[in-house]
């Protein structure tokens, strides 16, 4: 799997090295795991299954993003990355294929060490592509760091996240390179952008 | 006849507006609605504002409190931006914890706090280790017409800006044999106000089609949406 960077001028273009596997689980429609360097991401889909009434919509699927931290209880912080998955990936789905559906997918964090929403996002294509569900694209994550020295630095670990002045993660459509969801962090300029 | 088209297909109900480079309201593309500010209007809170972007509603109240900095952080305080989507905002939002909305909303909301560095939290530092303030920010949205980051964010500026707050002298440890804790000391005829670094600016914009649509008023269904906040 080729994931191609576009970024400008950036100090380092090498991401650490990933790797991923597909349907590690039995119970799940779709399961996959990710991993960028250290950090590890595990994904599972189900659906599509039924729908609770109050949570239907009369003519697409209702998705659903879980996001298990690894330590402790879920967070505003995952709900944040929680609503970043399901934006992406409701825009991938063909979810008006499957009305009055619902459609779980469930991300535990293994084990974090920087661009964990990136991480997340591969770990949600991966697993959806696992669980043949239908979708018009396929997408990646990248993170992206502006370090003190205004050096771009892409899929920074957790050190060098936490002393960046600005951290920014994009999901890129695999066929358009368009980007599909921006979630930045942090101070910068247009042009940085 | 126009309400009825809107719901069978509003993505055309849109565009036909688009076309003629307005919005349903009326509105030019890069038209804000008309917004107004009430400020200090909570007496019982150390500061309050109350925003109205055209319909939108949002009032913000902060309470300042004491605590305990923590231990990887002694000499800065502490502030804590809630948002909370009522059922009375908009029938969108069913009664019962906080939904995804508004936490990711809180979260938003803290990531502009901490990037923008609107106040400096070492200035809420009273004594290293020992002491320091903590701002609560509840903001809570009273009716909800789209735009609802924007709104957040200005009525927390405008809040953090009314905030008036006792100042502290903090009595030094006594050396004694029961080693009584050290007191603190209120002083309540000297208030003084918060020092604002930076004050941000959001704006919402809303792409629709791959033509740029402006700034956001109503959930209609657009093809991508940008938070972007600047600060001067």
């Amino acid at each position: 799997m080729k994931m191609e960077q576009s970024v400008c001028e950036p100090v380092c273009t090498v991401l650490r090295e990933y790797a991923c596997e597909q349907n590690i689980l039995s119970k799940p429609d779709g399961s996959a795991s990710f991993k960028q360097g250290d950090t590890s991401v595990l994904a599972g889909v189900y659906g599509p299954a039924e729908v609770k009434v109050n949570k239907e919509i009369y003519d697409r699927a209702t998705l659903e993003v879980v996001i298990q931290p690894k330590v402790g209880m879920q967070s505003v912080r995952e709900r944040a990355r929680e609503q970043c998955v399901r934006e992406t990936c409701e825009a991938a789905l063909l979810s008006t294929l499957h009305p009055r559906s619902s459609l779980t997918l469930v991300l535990q964090v293994v084990h974090d060490d920087g661009s964990l929403l990136s991480c997340c996002l591969n770990a949600a294509c991966m697993a959806l592509m696992d669980a043949g569900l239908p979708m018009s694209r396929l997408f990646c994550g990248v993170t992206c760091a502006i370090d003190a020295e205004s050096q771009i630095i892409t899929d920074p670990t957790a050190q060098q996240e936490k002393e960046c002045r600005a951290l920014m993660t994009f999901a890129i459509d695999a066929k358009d390179r368009n980007v599909m969801m921006s979630s930045t962090r942090g101070s910068f300029s247009v042009e940085e952008e | 006849m126009a309400a009825g088209f809107k719901t069978a297909e509003p993505l055309e109900y849109h565009r036909s507006f688009l076309k003629e480079n307005c919005r349903p309201d009326g509105r030019e593309l890069g038209e804000f609605r008309l917004t107004t500010l009430n400020i200090g209007s909570i007496n019982t809170a150390d500061g309050s504002a109350l925003v109205k972007i055209g319909n939108t509603t949002v009032i913000c109240g902060i309470k300042a409190e004491l605590a305990a900095p923590s231990t990887d952080a002694p000499d800065k305080g502490y502030i804590v931006p809630n948002v909370d989507l009522p059922p009375l905002c908009s029938s969108r939002f069913r009664p019962g914890p906080p939904g995804e909305q508004a936490q990711a909303a809180s979260q938003f909301i803290a990531d502009v706090i901490d990037g923008s560095k609107i106040i400096k939290k070492e200035e809420l530092c009273i004594e290293k280790s020992k002491l320091c303030w903590v701002l609560y920010c509840d903001i809570i949205c009273l009716d909800y017409d789209g735009n609802l980051l924007d709104a957040c964010v200005i009525t927390l500026l405008a809040a953090l800006k009314n905030i008036t707050h006792f100042s502290f002298v903090v009595q030094l440890p006594t050396v004694t044999i029961n080693k009584e804790t050290d007191l603190a000391d209120v002083d309540i005829q000297h208030k003084r106000h918060l020092h604002i670094n930076k004050q941000p600016v959001a704006s919402t914009f809303a792409v629709f089609d791959d033509d740029h649509s402006g700034p956001y008023s109503r959930r209609g269904k657009p093809g991508f949406i940008v938070n972007y906040c600047s600060h001067r």
